[in-house]
């Protein structure tokens, strides 16, 4: 009996997010779509609106929960360290630099793209451009990690950071490679294609309808985390984030599993780094830095290894703090007490400590997830029964 | 009697035999290359090579201390202590405002080389407490928790310095006066500078009084046990907290003395300078064999003479690839030879 109910019931707790997620996606759509541009709306909210959460902030904080989402499933799920998250949300910048623009000029290919026919360059359909994004960044991912995921987690960490060093210096200095211009170098590449939906072509200040592609991002993102965490996979990756050694004994395929594990992290990296592409409509090679990899870390650990809404949590708030809350409330505060305090330099200062203080007293981040809370806290455990049979042997 | 010479020493299994010669083919092809790279740049341009190969030693000296605070910490807590390169910047500009700001020397005169050898303690000891502090405070208490949670507290530990830093430094990189001799000297056509040779003259003694410290003192001793094994030495009567600290104060002093080093050499500071030099330093930490005393100090030089022939060298790659360079180095280190140049392979015990 038991066994013939137990699939439908998971089938069901696996679905029900998607309403809620469903009505607060509309409601923001909704917000930020009709009630901004309402000439009926209060002044003050209207301001409000605009210096907590601008449109543009909300779409970017979209961005870096995909990013999160992605290394979530790497680190959160196979509890393999990853530094060099960025690496990938550059490439994935990078394809929708090449495929949706001008930047192949001297070329001409135009595939159900959202610019008439004749002009020069690439341009590949928005949907297309983010598989392949994805499909490159996922064949980045196996590509690194083949030869170094036998390597002890520390050097597995060094080893993705050098290549979140080298990938965004490659594109640094495109201009030249090899005698080759592959990224137009610090210049970028500017004005990448507007997003078709059919009727309408998105340009870069259709924010609300963007937001809703945004959401329909995140939504497969966290479809996607949460069924393979269900499924035979995510299950294998547990293991090993649990007992590397253990879970091989169970005949647990270390490499394959762990590779999946980065392809599927890469994928996500990919999507996030094409959104994000038609986001800031253009790819900038300078902003492919060490300390995106690390907010991105700080995301995952901040709401919660392993746990997708808690990931989201972490993603959103970190985001939102280090694109437009520290700033609005710094201006607020120096507005109200007469300083001239410059918010924006603390975050480094933000970061650091979320990362030390949560590490130290609250390692399983906001929204724990049961079971990494109970693999963090081991050690202590081991001591707490230590001590307590010392209690009972000494009476 | 026969029996007794057919049975063969055991040498590996047929994996770790394999593995083993993959690991000297690459060995041989790499060094191959490099051979044939450097002589190819040595014909076309002896001089400028022995130039280029002077100044990347020099600045391999300040790599190969900031790599001994890498090793020493790896050895005993096998943590990569990320905020280590942050901690170098730190002492950096600690020396700039010691010799500049609260002692007001800015010339190469008697009062400024007494400032010099003043700040040198200072600064030692300003990178051995401050390193102890982010031990006491924040590592301890994650000696017991899984590999991750230390490694990511290192890494928000380096954003904390950075901010730090970048508070006392500023957001823009400064320049600072220096107070050792400046001037050249020739060997022939090579210029060496003073301060190159002064480096040295610093450096060095540093080097042999840290490795007297770890091979021939009883803390050095306690050092190697506590590494082996933490709970056997506490048996022993070793002080283990006092001992990893002290180990984390050694690393701290010498990351001090690289800061004024590097400091008074270059003459400018940046907040974000820590990250890519601890990065190159951990590179020459892994390169040389990490958790080696020796390994660190070769392997620092190595790397600062790779990045300076690459840097300065007509076939070469130039600088904006410095930072690929030095990285495909410990990527192609990483998976070869994990041990690195002097380690020794260990398997991994269960």
């Amino acid at each position: 009996m038991a066994k013939t109910t137990a699939p439908s019931n998971v089938a069901k707790s696996n679905r029900k997010w998607i309403t809620g997620y469903s009505i607060i996606g509309v409601l923001l759509f909704i917000t930020y779509q009709f009630l901004l541009p309402w000439e009926g709306l209060p002044l003050g909210i209207y301001d409000a609106i605009y210096q907590w959460m601008p449109p543009s902030a909300i779409n970017e904080s979209l961005v870096y929960i995909i990013m999160a989402l992605g290394l979530n499933i790497v680190v959160g799920y196979a509890g393999l360290l990853d530094l060099g998250y960025v690496a990938f949300w550059a490439i994935g910048g990078y394809c929708a630099g090449w495929f949706m623009s001008e930047f192949f000029y001297f070329l001409n290919i135009n595939f159900l793209g959202s610019v008439p026919a004749e002009a020069p360059g690439i341009h590949i359909n928005f949907w297309m451009v983010l598989l392949i994004g994805g499909f490159i960044c996922a064949l980045f991912g196996i590509l690194i990690g083949a030869p170094t995921l036998r390597l002890k987690s520390d050097y597995l960490a060094l080893v993705t950071l050098g290549f979140g060093e080298i990938i965004p210096q490659v594109f640094f200095n495109g201009e030249n490679f090899f005698g080759y211009n592959i990224s137009n170098g610090t210049k970028g590449i500017v004005m990448v294609d507007p997003i078709p939906v059919g009727v309408k072509n998105l340009g870069p200040f259709d924010f609300g309808w963007k937001l809703l592609i945004f959401l329909f991002l995140t939504a497969v993102m966290v479809f996607i985390s949460l069924r393979l965490r269900r499924g035979r996979l995510g299950r294998a990756w547990l293991a090993i984030r649990e007992d590397e050694l253990a879970a091989s004994m169970m005949g647990v395929p270390l490499m394959r599993t762990k590779l999946s594990a980065y392809a599927v992290g890469a994928f996500a990296g990919g999507l996030g780094g094409v959104a994000f592409a038609t986001h800031v409509n253009g790819v900038y090679a300078e902003r492919f830095n060490f300390t995106i990899s690390i907010f991105l870390l700080a995301m995952v650990v901040l709401g919660g290894m392993g746990n997708v809404w808690g990931v989201i949590l972490g993603a959103f708030i970190l985001s939102w703090v280090n694109g437009n809350g520290l700033t609005a409330f710094g201006q607020l505060y120096n507005d109200r007490f007469g300083t001239d305090i410059d918010f924006a330099s603390f975050t480094f200062l933000l970061f650091g400590l979320v990362l030390i203080l949560m590490m130290l007293f609250k390692r399983e981040g906001l929204l724990p997830e049961s079971r990494l809370k109970l693999m963090l806290h081991e050690g202590e455990l081991d001591d707490e029964d230590a001590s307590s049979s010392k209690k009972k042997v000494g009476k | 009697m026969a029996k007794a010479t057919d049975v063969k020493k055991f040498t590996g299994t047929p994996g770790q035999i394999r593995r083993q010669r993959i690991e000297q083919s690459g060995a041989i092809v790499i060094i191959l290359l490099m051979s044939v790279w450097m002589l190819a740049n040595l014909i076309k341009a002896p001089e400028q090579f022995v130039q280029v190969a002077i100044s990347g030693l020099r600045n391999g000296l300040i790599y190969a201390l900031i790599a001994l605070g890498y090793t020493l910490v790896y050895g005993i807590i096998e943590l990569i202590n990320f905020a280590h390169g942050d901690l170098f910047m730190l002492s950096a500009i600690f020396s700039s405002f010691f010799i500049t700001y609260w002692i007001g020397a800015d010339q190469s005169n008697p009062k400024g080389w007494l400032a010099f050898a003043s700040c040198l303690v200072a600064v030692m000891i300003f990178g051995a407490v401050v390193n102890v502090l982010i031990e006491r405070l924040a590592y301890r208490r994650l000696r017991k928790a899984p590999r991750l949670a230390p490694l990511i507290t290192a890494v928000g530990m380096s954003f904390l310095l950075n901010f730090i830093g970048l508070k006392w430094n500023g957001s823009t990189p400064r320049q600072w006066p220096t107070v050792i001799p400046s001037g050249d000297i020739y060997i022939g056509e090579i210029r060496i500078s003073l301060i190159t040779l002064w480096l040295f003259l610093i450096g060095l003694p540093l080097l042999l009084a840290l490795n007297y410290l770890v091979t021939n003192t009883k803390q050095g001793k306690a050092m190697r046990a506590t590494s082996q094994d933490k709970d056997a030495s506490t048996l022993m009567g070793i002080n283990v907290n006092k001992t990893i600290a002290f180990t984390f104060a050694l690393g701290g002093a010498m990351a001090g003395a690289a800061g004024l080093l590097y400091q008074q050499s270059i003459g400018t500071t940046s907040y974000n300078l820590g990250f890519q030099l601890g990065l190159i330093a951990f590179t020459s930490a892994v390169l040389g064999g990490i958790g080696n005393l020796w390994g660190a100090v070769v392997g620092g030089l190595l790397i600062g003479l790779i990045q300076g022939l690459n840097d300065g060298l007509p076939y070469a790659f130039g600088q904006q690839w410095s930072q690929s360079v030095v990285f495909t180095i410990l990527i192609i280190i990483l998976v070869f030879r994990p041990a690195g140049l002097l380690g020794k392979a260990v398997t991994e015990k269960v």
